[in-house]
């Protein structure tokens, strides 16, 4: 297998499985689980199959190209310490999924669980194994995010969810200040590729930029970790169940900042800065954890304590600067995943078969569960350090280091060993705790349920586990010596320090720490017992320095009173206010360019004025304020004045040699004012001086302000556009255009050529959103609800209809039977004629004004035109017109056109023509841009007949309402 | 010419903005109308105006600046046009429908507290 295969399959055989069992059906619980088990065991398989070629010292890479000018690649990198540690996630990632297949309840839906632990090993293989830094940053919040829905779990419980996203909150706030680390780490050594950075440690501890990517990287590292003082989001992520927390919040995801900090340790540790940023923190959250552990009262709390205490002294190993140091921390990192995942899962067992984790209800249960009993009382030793356990040795080399340790300050030295061997002591106190406290004493009482062994294949996990701690701690050197040699090495490179693992180093001092710290600690704890048993919950004095409440004021803090009262002093639901300082702050941002840039005047010399020009615009500009004026009170005569302004617009462009715009400018007024006229029934009845006028007249000022700020923005836009006018526009594209169009486009209206061929794809998404906002306007208006002072039958047609029913003669309705008689026979002449028109300019578009859109609002007015004058109900009954079709048929239509293109290997929408000799008519360009014109023309029509008929049926339907009201009630009165 | 076009574009901006100020939601709606033709105008007129010269090829020839005006704001209003018609439509049914589920056609959907 190539090293990129493997490497690839580590990392997807998870997400792939995580897939897979998401789509599972609830009730699949083996199935799930056997998966889970399968895609882990094979994954450490191929970690296994890695081995001969780490053990070389060699490293396995494989590179993706992704933004190769960013520097940005998808590496993956396996080295000894990666393969220890995908080695551990995927080992312990096996044992997690046996236990958790007896763990979880029926009525739990285990597919999900064990979908999100899948992914959550992905997540965690992508870490250890990213050779970039940014990528590191990527999945190291994709660790938070797949812990959070693992603590979520349970989430009908508020425990669950609090816990869930405190753990969120915190984690990922520090994935945050990682991310700016890494980039700052990657600025300084001007690449993200991790074996890049690695070579650079020299030059990046002497950047001015070191300390604060160190202190970002460090933030990122000491909350996943959870050091203090970001340590109280692990207790509370003990919501989770059982199998998550022996696997995430101890064996790995919280590991996940130690690995960063050992696998950046060449390029940022050596310093002083590092030593007390590092060391600090891992010295109080090694003797404060410890201390709260032995207070815990539940199980898992107090092992979630205890795995605080041993991150800090990982975490202080790591800080002391020393090589040997390097080694003990890795070798502590396996250590307490095997002893800390084993009694997790103990826990869990105690939980399953008990029903409770409280330490003061437990007791004696070693009667009643001996061998879980014996497997916990060994795991426990092992994590107190008893000799010929794992957790001994490391300890053993945690002391030596803390007594040679080259601190900065002479007295840390002094205070270095005496504080490790507190933190011994009350280590020793927890875990006796722990066993005394469960396992021991008289035979417990009025328990949640009877207790028994459990299930022999659920214990078999922590079987393993407390055997690797065994064999580890009576022959070290035999059993994890080698595994350890090469993790250590590929972080050390060639100068690896000389260290014995051996059980027996003499009578030395550290033994001699060792010692004392067993009677200390077991004194302690037989001290402590009264307190113990009646005392609070948490330990004495810094009990009220609770992280959690401080943690909770802050999000509330933040996230309410703040935003509440920055809302309050920065924002407005209402519209004008905001609207008014978006066009202020227009304002002032273009005066104040024009002001510090300076502005002079062009280059070109205005034409000579046309009187005839000046005397359209006179009327233009009578119409625009002349709308502004009337739009309150005079609906109708604010329309016909737009009208007006539209008018001159149009003109506006025929004389500026636009005739295309002209065309489609008089087009669209025409559906606009259709389409406004339509809108003006279902408004409210407005008269001025009528309905207390005086409220409505709001204050001087406000409408001074409003006229300030308008004239300020038409002045602005006036001198705008005169300056730009009388500059030589930039001609690159238009010179590209111009001169491309026939020979490339094959049209000589360039503007139609641009739209239809050039840039068709934007003409596509144009269209696209065109059939988007008709969709949603017939969306809107299939749940019409009027304003109930409009639903009533308008007041023409009330008197229209008292009169029909006033003469016996007439029939109601007659009225309006003769209405408009010869415009309504003119206009259903006129169709085919304007039909035929529409496809003239559809046709015509390549070459002459014209095209696809103004052909579309052609064909949408000749159909307008017959609902105008014949009614709704007359035109549909001739004329069945499926405007969502059109839209449809339009859409693909121009979609395909750019798709044939591929089929072709040409690029989307590449256009294709060629002159076609037809019979009778002659030579005529054909040209695969006049099929996608088509499509713009079937969409348009849809779309504006979609509007303008949807907003007309609504006066149709509120009387086929009533109507169907009034058949109802006929038909209940004859019952 | 350019004067005469910049004033115009300029007190279109002018009622446009005054009625996008307005507290009725048909104001508003002519004040967007208002300020779409300026501002259709205005990106047009950033090709510069040229009388009797529209972008239009003999068959078969290659175009050039001094005898045609600038396709390319051409070719951008076109569009913006068509567009600004669905977008004053999808405005209309939402004023509409705002009013018959708030009962006012104030912009805010209530009216002012005095």
């Amino acid at each position: 297998m190539t090293e990129t295969a493997l490497l690839l399959m580590l990392v997807a055989l998870p997400f792939v499985g995580a897939a897979i069992a998401g789509v599972l059906p609830t009730q699949a619980r083996l199935a799930a689980a056997r998966l889970a088990g399968v895609v882990a065991l094979s994954s450490l398989a191929l970690v296994w199959a890695a081995y001969p070629t780490v053990s070389e010292n060699e490293v396995l890479r494989t590179e993706f190209e992704w933004i190769a000018t960013l520097g940005l690649s998808f590496k993956l990198r396996m080295d000894g310490f990666a393969w220890l540690f995908a080695g551990l996630v995927y080992g312990i990632g096996s044992l997690v999924v046996v236990y958790a297949r007896y763990y979880m309840a029926e009525e739990d839906p285990v597919p999900r669980f064990f979908a999100f632990l899948l992914a959550f090993m992905g997540a965690m293989t992508g870490l250890v194994l990213s050779g970039n830094l940014i990528q590191i940053a990527f999945f190291w919040e994709l660790t938070s995010l797949f812990s959070f829905l693992l603590i979520g779990y349970w989430h009908h419980t508020p425990a669950a969810r609090d816990g869930a996203r405190m753990a969120l909150t915190v984690t990922a706030t520090g994935g945050l200040c990682l991310l700016a680390g890494m980039l700052l780490l990657g600025q300084m050594a001007g690449s993200y590729d991790l074996d890049t950075v690695l070579a650079a440690g020299p030059q990046i501890r002497s950047h001015a930029l070191y300390l604060p990517a160190l202190v970002l990287i460090l933030l990122g590292a000491l909350t996943k970790s959870a050091q203090f003082p970001f340590h109280f989001w692990l207790p509370h992520a003990m919501a989770a169940p059982t199998p998550v927390s022996a696997y995430l919040h101890s064996a790995t995801l919280v590991k996940a900042g130690v690995f960063l900090m050992a696998r950046l340790w060449p390029v940022l540790a050596g310093t002083d800065a590092w030593f007390w940023l590092v060391g600090t923190a891992g010295l109080v959250t090694l003797v404060l954890g410890a201390y709260v552990a032995i207070f815990q009262n539940d199980l898992k709390g107090l092992l979630a304590y205890s795995t605080i205490s041993h991150l800090g002294l990982i975490t202080l190993l790591l800080g002391l600067n020393s090589d040997l140091a390097m080694v003990a921390a890795i070798f502590h990192v396996m250590n307490h995943a095997t002893f800390k995942a084993s009694l997790f899962m103990a826990a869990g067992i105690i939980d399953h078969e008990t029903g409770t984790r409280d330490i003061r209800r437990l007791s004696g249960l070693n009667r009643t569960m001996p061998f879980t009993g014996r497997l916990a009382l060994v795991a426990a030793a092992a994590m107190a350090g008893v000799p010929l356990l794992n957790g001994f040795i490391s300890k053993e080399m945690f002391f030596e280091e803390a007594l040679t340790a080259q601190a900065p300050l002479p007295a840390m030295l002094a205070a270095l060993p005496l504080l490790a061997m507190v933190a011994s002591a009350f280590s020793v106190a927890y875990s006796l705790r722990f066993i005394h406290g469960t396992f021991f004493g008289p035979d417990p009482v009025d328990l949640p349920r009877k207790p028994h062994e459990p299930a022999a294949w659920m214990r078999f996990p922590v079987e393993i586990l407390v055997l690797a701690c065994i064999m580890v701690g009576v022959l070290p050197a035999a059993t994890i010596g080698p595994y350890l040699d090469i993790a250590a090495r590929s972080v050390l490179g060639s100068e690896m320090p000389y260290y014995s693992l051996a059980v027996w180093h003499g009578f030395n001092l550290p033994l001699v720490m060792s010692l004392i710290a067993l009677a200390a600690g077991t004194g302690l704890y037989l001290g402590l017992q009264n307190r113990l048993r009646n005392g609070p919950d948490g330990p004495p004095v810094i009990r009220r320095f609770e992280g959690r409440r401080i943690f909770e004021r802050a999000m509330v803090t933040l996230s309410w009173r703040l935003a509440r009262s920055g809302e309050r002093v920065l924002g407005t639901r209402r519209l004008q206010p905001q609207l008014r300082s978006i066009l202020l702050l227009a304002l002032v941002a273009g005066g104040g360019a024009a002001l510090a840039r300076g502005v002079g005047p062009g280059n070109l010399a205005p034409q000579g004025v046309d009187p005839v020009i000046a005397l359209v615009w006179l009327v233009g500009a009578a119409c625009a304020v002349g709308a502004a004026w009337q739009a309150k009170y005079h609906r109708l005569a604010a329309l016909i004045l737009v009208g007006g302004v539209g008018l001159v617009v149009c003109v506006t462009f025929v004389w500026f040699s636009a005739p295309d715009l002209a065309l489609t400018q008089l087009l669209v007024e025409i559906v606009t004012t259709v389409l406004l006229l339509l809108g003006l029934r279902w408004l409210p009845k407005r008269f001025e001086g009528v309905r207390g006028e005086a409220a409505e007249v709001v204050s001087l000022a406000r409408r001074l302000r409003d006229l300030g700020l308008a004239v300020g923005a038409g002045l602005g836009m006036s001198g705008l556009a005169y300056l730009v006018m009388t500059r030589t526009p930039p001609d690159l594209l238009a010179r590209h255009f111009l001169e491309r169009a026939y020979t490339e486009g094959g049209g000589t209206n360039v503007v139609n050529v641009i739209l239809v061929d050039f840039r068709g794809f934007d003409t596509l998404g144009e269209i696209v959103v065109l059939g988007a906002v008709a969709l949603t306007v017939y969306a809107l208006l299939r749940r019409f609800r009027p304003a109930p002072d409009s639903v009533e039958v308008p007041e023409q047609q009330r008197v229209q209809a008292a009169f029909d029913a006033a003469h016996p003669a007439r029939h109601e309705g007659a009225t309006v039977d003769d209405w408009l008689l010869v415009p309504s026979v003119v206009t259903r002449l006129l169709f085919p004629l304007i039909a035929v028109v529409a496809v003239y300019l559809l046709l015509r578009g390549h070459n002459m004004p014209g095209g696809g859109f103004a052909a579309g609002i052609t064909a949408s007015i000749a159909i307008i035109l017959q609902y105008m004058i014949g009614g709704a109900q007359w035109t549909e009954n001739q004329l069945r017109v499926l405007p969502l079709r059109w839209i449809g048929t339009g859409l693909l239509l121009a979609g395909l056109t750019g798709l044939a293109a591929w089929a072709f290997g040409r690029p989307f929408l590449t256009s294709y023509y060629a002159y076609a000799d037809i019979p009778v008519i002659g030579r005529v360009p054909m040209s695969s841009a006049l099929a996608f014109d088509i499509g713009v023309f079937a969409l348009v029509v849809g779309a504006v007949v979609l509007m303008l008929i949807a907003l007309a049926h609504q006066s149709v339907r509120g009387q086929r309402v009533e109507d169907a009201r009034a058949a109802r009630t006929a038909a209940s009165e004859a019952l | 010419m350019e004067l005469i076009v910049a004033l115009g574009i300029g007190v279109l901006t002018g009622s446009g903005v005054w009625l996008l100020l307005r507290p009725r939601t048909f104001q508003v709606i002519i004040g967007l109308s208002l300020l779409s033709y300026a501002v259709n105008l205005f990106i047009f007129s950033t090709g510069g105006l040229k009388t009797g010269q529209p972008p239009i090829l003999p068959p078969g020839g290659e175009g050039n600046l001094l005898e045609y005006a600038d396709p390319l704001p051409q070719a951008l209003v076109l569009t913006a046009i068509v567009i600004s018609f669905a977008t004053t439509a999808l405005f209309l049914v939402v004023l509409l429908a705002a009013r018959g589920l708030t009962g006012t056609d104030h912009v805010d959907g209530r009216e002012r507290e005095r």
